[in-house]
């Protein structure tokens, strides 16, 4: 465990994580100092100046210049530190370094994709190097999201309009949380991924094997890989409970109404069109909320997917 | 409405004299005023931003509309707001004919400016240059034109809103005035209309270069 | 139900009719308290649901569309329609025109019209409840609020009525303030809640007509696709934030500066004591009205605005915490050497002191913008909106309601069970939400329907603290409520306080002063006057 970090704060595990936690723990104890001096000095008064009998005229004073500077200054001062500190820590979060890799970051409703300038992409785990600055290029494909790696600090909206850009540099191997921190609908909670730090020499090895994803797995095992990878997962469940979408269990073959009330038998074709066009025909009882993979996925790729949805036949 | 210890009719039970109310009136209806700049202060700043984001657009947009048409709607609301003022002079001095001819007036000059507003909203509608999703025009060169025709119709619109609201004001005060329910020393009703009426004219002279001659 | 030979506003007039044509500012106030309680036990009850839901991080009792709904219904209803009107429509109303030595505020019309926008507002709310329910959170970010299937147009209807029944009640009040001051009563001798009152009249008018209109673009954009905010359609959905902020940031002061109003009343009264630094406070007040205007981009850092944007917006933020801290330390300075006695209202605005100086100075954490990164939509807001809304603004108006139940009603409530509900509230609240402080930093995003497992000691803490929180909340509605028809008889001044209000009847006549109203000394002169006592009125 890295020790930089705030008692409070998650480990500080990028290169500018340090300097926010600083300035945490600053503004958290000069508040402290501030809190405990006002409230014990209200206590105080309560207990010594407690009304005996019936109340009779006070004191008027009722102001002291020497006293009033003091407490406009010192949080004026207070403040301007905090502002100073804040500054220059938050160009230094603004200001992408000239070498960084630039990742494209899509999001849509409830996931993230990331794709690389070598050709690779993955979906919800976000590969990258360490000690190796990191450009996000991030936009959205429908509405508002926020990508959110607490261990880094680092958080941006990510828009439907425009690019938005983060960067950061991870210090320390190992897999952090993603979060979407925008609230984006019914799937906001399940919006997550993880970011996977790793070694120089094995992000070379990942983005190789990236270009073929499917080496040396038969297409069932591919398939069954794609459906976490894809985050299939998300709203298909394989244990028969309901999710988002229908669950995958025993799902090939099986007869589903549609929306219009016209049956239609879960086969290839039907499971390459809910892929590629999946608001084609909406089994009843779901929301048309699913996007399309059309893109996304290579043709190998969905092969793949229905191979894995053939194990799970219905019985 | 009390009438005891010697409290004008007019005068509600809580103010002490007509001056009181009076003053605490007008306060409010600038502060009511003020309110609708603000409303209004939305849409200018909508038109600011999309201006400085798309000013081909526009320069080219802006030219759909009939100047013409425009200007006499301009010089329509300011002779109303002529006559509104004129109606309250008139009560100021007593002369409650005079008033009755001048609220008539401003009534039928709100009523051609709505008309004229209707022909050229009817003309828009003709040709499809309607705002967002409706818009089908195919005459506007560059991007996104509905967006010129969306704010032309939201600030144009709540103008509109605000004439017929100011008519139906003006109508009622029309009614108090003949049953003789003000006089020199109290017209403190029709003076707030006019403050209203004014707002309304203003805020079309502020709309007519910005969205008819400004290109 | 006084006395029962005196008539009161009360009970001079019988049947609903007498109350809901009425334009006595008095029973005005109290129908806006019914209607504030009622909408503040709602929102409770869907808080109570969600942090059920949140117990375990898994699903435990609705469909994440539900709770969606539930979360937005929770902060729309106790924003729109229980902290907004709760100190200024409801006891501001009540006591207002007293303070000042007022027969009534300047258009008693326009007052009840008021609150008939209030309940149209809220009948269009409860309407979206059951015509399917917006589930876009309260701060209706597009395009999510354009493109789902909830009910938004039925709510954001009821929220352009309820913004103007708030106007007019702000419009009301500075017209009130400047032309119905008893004679006497300069600028400086106002009680420091006609202040508070005041600074909050002003944002009140000049905030609002932009929410009104941001609601109104909503809306067109949802019905007829203008493409304002629509990004398909070469609109901006960031713009929506830029309007709803310039709202919804001086809305937060709408909603604290009454509150330090009343806690300025409170202390001068419990520690029977001069106010310390009367023109401080007064000022501040203004002050923080004025700068409330510019800060609203510091909801928006990591909105994708401009670097350059963001820290003007967080320096100029800086310099909001400033007045509210002067204030915290001329309340506590205002203690000194006085005489104080911890009744119920104190109790509430000591704890108000606490809570409130924990909101505030966590501000200062948000206000840093390289610090808000991390924070922002976190459980941290969460905690930070709750400790200055709830511990600031409705620990405020709890004082200021036991404050002045005796003049509501003529009697007052029974104070051991009011002390024990203080307390229990008071712990309930910081168990539920310093939790969520530690929750925010590490991490945990608002708004979310399940969470990692990492989290759950901590939000399971939140919801213990919720049920205790919930529990006090019962209790006070029922000795509340016990009190109207049973409570012990009160005299004028109970509190031997030296504002106007305390010199009319408990309960008052119809037209508040059974003389005309001179201001005969200032109201925080307990160096120079005795308070007058009344037989009933001892503590």
């Amino acid at each position: 465990m890295d020790t930089t970090g705030s008692f409070l704060m998650p480990p500080a595990q990028s290169t500018y994580a340090g300097d926010v936690d600083a300035l945490f723990n600053f503004i958290l104890i000069a508040g402290l100092i501030i809190f405990v001096i006002v409230i014990a000095t209200t206590v105080f008064f309560s207990m010594k100046y407690r009304r005996k009998g019936m109340a009779t005229k006070t004191s008027g004073t009722d102001h002291n210049l020497g006293l009033e500077i003091l407490w406009t200054a010192i949080p004026t001062a207070l403040i301007v530190i905090v502002f100073i500190w804040t500054f220059r820590s938050y160009i230094k979060m603004s200001v992408v370094p000239g070498d960084a890799i630039e990742i494209k970051v899509t999001a849509q409703k409830w996931f993230w994709t990331f794709d690389y300038a070598e050709g690779a992409n993955s979906v919800n785990e976000l590969v990258i190097p360490v000690n190796q600055p990191i450009k996000l290029l991030m936009s959205s494909q429908d509405v508002i999201h926020s990508f959110f790696i607490p261990n880094f600090r680092a958080k941006m909206d990510v828009l439907p309009n425009r690019y938005s850009i983060t960067w950061f540099e991870a210090t320390s191997t190992g897999t952090y949380d993603l979060f979407c921190t925008e609230y984006c609908g019914k799937g906001h909670s399940e919006m997550l991924g993880s970011v996977r730090v790793v070694s120089e020499e094995e992000y070379k090895k990942w983005i190789d094997e990236g270009s073929d994803p499917g080496k040396g797995l038969t297409l069932e095992e591919f398939g069954r890989k794609l459906y976490v990878k894809k985050a299939c997962n998300t709203c298909h469940t394989t244990d028969g409970s309901k999710g988002v979408g229908p669950t995958f269990k025993g799902v090939f073959g099986r007869e589903e109404i549609m929306e219009d009330g016209t049956p239609i038998t879960v086969e290839e074709n039907y499971i390459r069109e809910s892929i590629l066009e999946p608001k084609a025909h909406i089994v009843a009882g779901f929301q048309p909320v699913m996007p399309t993979y059309q893109g996304l996925l290579k043709d190998r790729e969905i092969d793949a997917i229905i191979a894995y949805l053939k194990t799970m036949k219905a019985e | 409405m009390s009438n005891a210890e010697g409290h004008p009719t007019h005068l509600a039970h809580h103010f002490s004299t007509t001056e009181q109310q009076k003053d605490s009136a007008k306060i409010g209806m600038w502060l009511f005023l003020l309110t609708e700049v603000l409303l209004f202060g939305g849409l200018f700043c909508a038109y600011a931003i999309f201006r400085a984001w798309y000013p081909d657009l526009f320069h080219n947009a802006h030219s759909f509309l009939d100047t013409g048409l425009g200007a006499t709607n301009t010089v329509v609301l300011i002779t109303s707001s002529l006559t509104m003022a004129l109606a309250i002079r008139a009560m100021q001095l007593g002369n409650k004919n005079a008033t009755i001819w001048n609220l008539v007036a401003t009534l039928g000059l709100a009523g051609t400016f709505l008309v004229i507003k209707y022909i050229e909203y009817s003309h828009k509608f003709h040709l499809g240059q309607l705002p967002g999703k409706y818009y089908t025009f195919t005459g506007v060169e560059g991007g996104n034109p509905h967006i010129f025709f969306s704010i032309y119709f939201m600030m144009t619109g709540l103008h509109g809103i605000h004439v017929i609201a100011g008519m139906i004001t003006i109508g009622w005060m029309l009614y108090r005035t003949t049953k003789n329910h003000f006089s020199a020393e109290y017209y403190t009703p029709i003076e707030m209309t006019g403050l209203y009426w004014h707002l309304v004219d203003l805020i079309w002279i502020f709309l007519f270069p910005l969205f008819y001659l400004i290109g | 139900m006084s006395t029962a030979t005196a008539t009161n506003y009360l009970n001079e007039a019988k049947g609903w009719k007498s109350w809901l044509l009425t334009q006595d500012h008095k029973r005005i106030g109290i129908m806006y308290l019914a209607g504030i309680f009622f909408f503040f036990l709602v929102g409770g009850l869907l808080a109570l649901i969600i942090r059920w839901e949140l117990f375990t991080p898994a699903k435990d009792i609705m469909e994440a569309d539900t709770y969606n709904r539930f979360f937005t219904l929770h902060g729309a209803i106790m924003i729109f329609l229980f902290i907004i009107p709760s100190i200024p429509a409801a006891l501001g109303n009540f006591v207002l025109p007293l303070m000042l030595g007022a027969k009534d505020v300047a258009f008693p019309r326009l007052n009840l019209a008021s609150w008939y926008l209030y309940v149209i507002g809220a009948l269009f709310a409860l309407y979206s409840i059951i015509s399917g329910a917006a589930d876009t959170g309260w701060t209706f970010y597009t395009p999510y609020s354009t493109s789902t299937s909830g009910s938004v147009v039925a709510i954001a209807v009821g929220v352009f009525i309820l913004g103007f029944s708030s106007i007019f009640t702000g419009l009301n009040f500075i017209a009130t303030i400047h032309k119905l001051r008893a004679p006497g009563m300069t600028w400086f001798k106002m009680p420091l809640f006609v202040w508070g009152l005041y600074a909050t009249a002003i944002i009140q008018v000049l905030a609002t007509p932009v929410l009104g209109i941001t609601v109104v673009l909503l809306i067109l954009e949802r019905m007829v696709h203008i493409g304002i905010f629509d990004p398909a359609m070469g609109g901006d959905p960031v713009l929506f934030q830029h309007f709803f902020w310039f709202y919804s940031h001086p809305a937060v002061y709408i909603m604290i500066l009454p509150g330090m109003g009343i806690i300025s009343e409170v202390i001068a009264t419990f520690s029977h004591k001069r106010i310390f630094g009367y023109k401080a406070i007064a000022y501040s007040s203004l002050g923080i009205a004025f700068m409330s205007f510019l800060v609203w981009g510091h909801h928006m850092f990591v909105s994708g605005q401009s670097e350059l944007a963001s820290l003007i917006f967080s320096f100029l933020t800086f310099f909001v915490g400033i007045p509210s801290g002067i204030k915290v330390f001329n309340w506590v300075a205002t203690m000194y050497k006085g005489q104080i006695s911890l009744k119920v209202p104190m109790l509430y605005a000591i704890s108000f002191l606490i809570l409130f100086s924990i909101g505030g100075l966590t501000g200062i954490f948000l206000g840093a913008v390289s610090v808000d990164v991390h924070l922002h939509d976190t459980y941290f807001i969460v905690a930070h909106f709750h400790y200055t809304m709830m511990g600031g603004t409705v620990i405020a108006f709890l004082a200021g309601l036991h404050f002045w139940w005796p003049k509501l009603w003529g009697r007052i409530y029974n104070e051991t069970w009011a002390v024990v509900s203080c307390l229990m509230i008071f712990i309930g609240f910081n168990v539920t939400f310093l939790s969520q402080f530690i929750m925010g930093a590490q991490g945990m995003p608002r708004r979310y329907y399940t969470y990692p497992e990492e989290f759950q000691r901590l939000h399971g803490f939140s919801s213990v603290g919720s049920l205790i929180l919930g529990a006090g909340f019962l209790i006070m509605t029922i000795y509340l409520l016990h009190s109207i028809f049973r409570g012990k008889k009160v005299g004028r001044n109970p509190w031997q306080s030296l504002t106007m209000e305390w010199e009319a009847e408990s309960p008052p006549i119809t037209h508040n002063f059974d003389k005309d109203m001179v201001l005969e000394h200032g109201p925080y002169d307990y160096d120079i006057v005795d308070a007058k006592y009344t037989e009933e009125g001892t503590l």
